[in-house]
C-alpha cells in the first residue's frame, strides 16, 4: 500500500471531490452465490434492476431475440464487480429467469 | 400528467456502486430510488447512521449529488443552515435565482426519532423549505443493534434481549410521523418501496411543495431483523399486507391511505419471517395483533372509510 497523503495534501475541510469514487471499491468478494439471468426467459420487467440495493444490474440498449422469436430492445445484465449475492433479484423475478449458482473462484 | 409506472423509473444512478451497505440491504434500495426521484440538483446533509457511514469510507463516497456529513442529533438544523445560505446566496446574485435547488435531511430512526428529534422539531416551526427523509430500519443498527424509539413491540435487540424474564422491547413504536404532523406542516407521508411507484409520488410531491415537508421510509435490516437478504422485498410487503405498515399521506391537512389492504394478513405471518421475533409466544403475537388492529381502525377512522380491511385468516 502507498503512503496516506498527510494533511497537507488533503483537500481543505478533507472533502472528496470526485462523485461516486466509492465505484473504485469491489464488493464481488462479498458474495456466495451469483445470479446468472437466462435471457431467453427475461420478460424485461425491470423488477430485478428496481430492487438491485447496489445498484448491480444494468439496462442495456442492446436489442435481443430470444428463442422464441420475441424481439426485445433491452437487455439486463449483472455487474459481477459490485454484485453482493443477496438474491433478492432472483427472488423477486416473476418468471423464475434468474438462478443463483455457486459462485467458484 | 400520467400514471407513474415501472417503466418511468430513471434509469440514471446517483448511487454508485461499490457503498458497503449490507447484502439485501432495504436502506441502500430506499437511498436509491430516493436520488432517483429527487434527481441531481439536492444537497443532502445526512445525520451519522447506517447508510452515511457506509456510504462515505474516506477518501471514497458512493453519492453522484452534493453531500454533506453531519453528527448524530443536527442532520436538520444543517440542511435548514443550507437552505438559507442558498436564498442568500440567490439575493446576493451569486446564484442563479431561478435555479432549483431542493434540500433533503436524511437521517435513520435513531438520528430522527431520538437523537435528531429536536433538531427536527426546531426545523419543522420555522418553516424551512427541507425536505426530510426517515429511513426506518428500527433500531441502531451500524453500531451493533441497540434498540431504539422506532424499535417494535416485542422485538430482540442487543439492549432488549429475549430470555425468560425480558421479553424483547418492552415498549410501543414512537409515532414520528404523529409528532410531525402536529407541527402543521405541508406535508407528511409514509412509504414503503415494495410499493414503487406510491414511493416515486410522495417524493416528488415532497420535494416541489414549498415548506417543510416529511417522508417516513419502510428499510427493512437483513441482520438486525435477522432474516434472509433475498427477502427483503417480500418482507417489506408484508408489512403493508398484514396492517403493520399503512401507507399514507397528509398532504395540507387532508388524509388519504395511498395504499388500501381489502383483506388484510394475520400479523403472524410478518412476526414469522424475522428472527428477532422468534422468541413469541401465542399470546405475544396476540396482543401485536389486538394493538395492530386498534392503529387500523384508527387509520379508517382518519380515513372515513374502511381502506385497511379485516383480517383473513387463510
Amino acid at each position: 500500500m502507498s503512503a496516506l497523503p498527510g494533511w497537507r495534501e488533503l483537500p481543505r475541510g478533507a472533502v472528496i471531490l470526485e462523485p461516486g469514487s466509492s465505484v473504485r471499491y469491489k464488493t464481488a468478494s462479498w458474495r456466495v452465490l451469483k445470479p446468472v439471468i437466462d435471457q431467453d426467459k427475461c420478460v424485461r420487467c425491470r423488477i430485478c434492476w428496481t430492487y438491485c440495493p447496489e445498484p448491480a444490474i444494468v439496462e442495456l440498449d442492446q436489442p435481443y431475440t430470444s428463442r422464441s422469436g420475441k424481439a426485445y430492445k433491452v437487455m439486463y445484465a449483472i455487474d459481477y464487480d459490485y454484485c453482493k449475492g443477496c438474491g433478492i433479484c432472483a427472488e423477486e423475478c416473476p418468471v423464475k429467469a434468474i438462478a443463483m449458482v455457486e459462485e467458484v473462484r | 400528467m400520467s400514471a407513474f409506472t415501472i417503466a418511468s423509473i430513471p434509469r440514471e444512478e446517483l448511487l454508485a456502486p461499490g457503498h458497503r451497505m449490507c447484502q439485501g440491504c432495504g436502506a441502500a434500495i430506499v437511498m436509491r430510488h430516493l436520488l432517483k426521484a429527487l434527481g441531481k440538483d439536492i444537497i443532502i446533509a445526512h445525520a451519522t447512521g447506517c447508510v452515511e457511514v457506509t456510504t462515505s469510507l474516506y477518501p471514497e463516497t458512493a453519492w453522484r449529488v452534493p453531500w454533506i456529513h453531519v453528527a448524530f442529533e443536527n442532520a436538520a438544523a444543517v440542511a435548514s443552515g443550507i437552505e438559507a445560505a442558498v436564498k442568500a446566496l440567490k439575493r446576493k446574485g451569486l446564484m442563479n435565482p431561478e435555479k432549483k435547488v431542493k434540500v433533503v435531511a436524511i437521517g435513520g430512526d435513531g438520528g430522527t426519532v431520538d437523537i435528531g428529534l429536536q433538531a427536527l422539531s426546531g426545523m419543522l416551526e420555522r418553516g424551512h423549505n427541507v425536505l426530510y427523509v426517515l429511513y426506518d430500519n428500527e433500531a441502531y443498527m451500524n453500531t451493533g443493534i441497540q434498540r431504539s424509539g422506532a424499535t417494535p413491540l416485542y422485538a430482540w435487540t442487543t439492549t432488549t434481549p429475549a430470555g425468560k424474564v425480558w421479553r424483547g422491547e418492552w415498549r410501543r413504536k414512537k409515532d414520528i410521523v404523529g409528532i410531525v404532523r402536529a407541527h402543521g406542516i405541508p406535508y407528511v407521508a409514509t412509504v414503503n418501496f415494495a410499493y414503487i411507484s406510491d414511493f416515486y409520488v410522495k417524493l416528488r410531491k415532497a420535494s416541489e411543495i414549498e415548506g417543510p415537508t416529511f417522508i417516513h421510509a419502510y428499510a427493512p435490516c437483513v441482520p438486525g431483523w435477522r432474516y434472509e437478504p433475498h427477502l427483503t422485498v417480500k418482507i417489506a410487503k408484508l408489512a403493508v399486507q398484514t396492517g403493520i405498515w399503512v401507507n399514507y399521506e397528509i398532504d395540507r391537512g387532508s388524509f388519504r391511505v395511498t395504499t388500501p389492504v381489502p383483506k388484510r394478513l394475520p400479523v403472524e405471518e410478518y412476526l414469522k419471517t424475522q428472527g428477532r421475533f422468534a422468541h413469541l409466544m401465542k399470546e405475544e403475537v396476540e396482543l401485536i395483533q389486538k394493538l395492530v388492529d386498534e392503529d387500523v381502525d384508527y387509520i379508517n377512522k382518519l380515513a372515513g372509510s374502511v381502506v385497511v380491511g379485516p383480517v383473513e385468516r387463510k
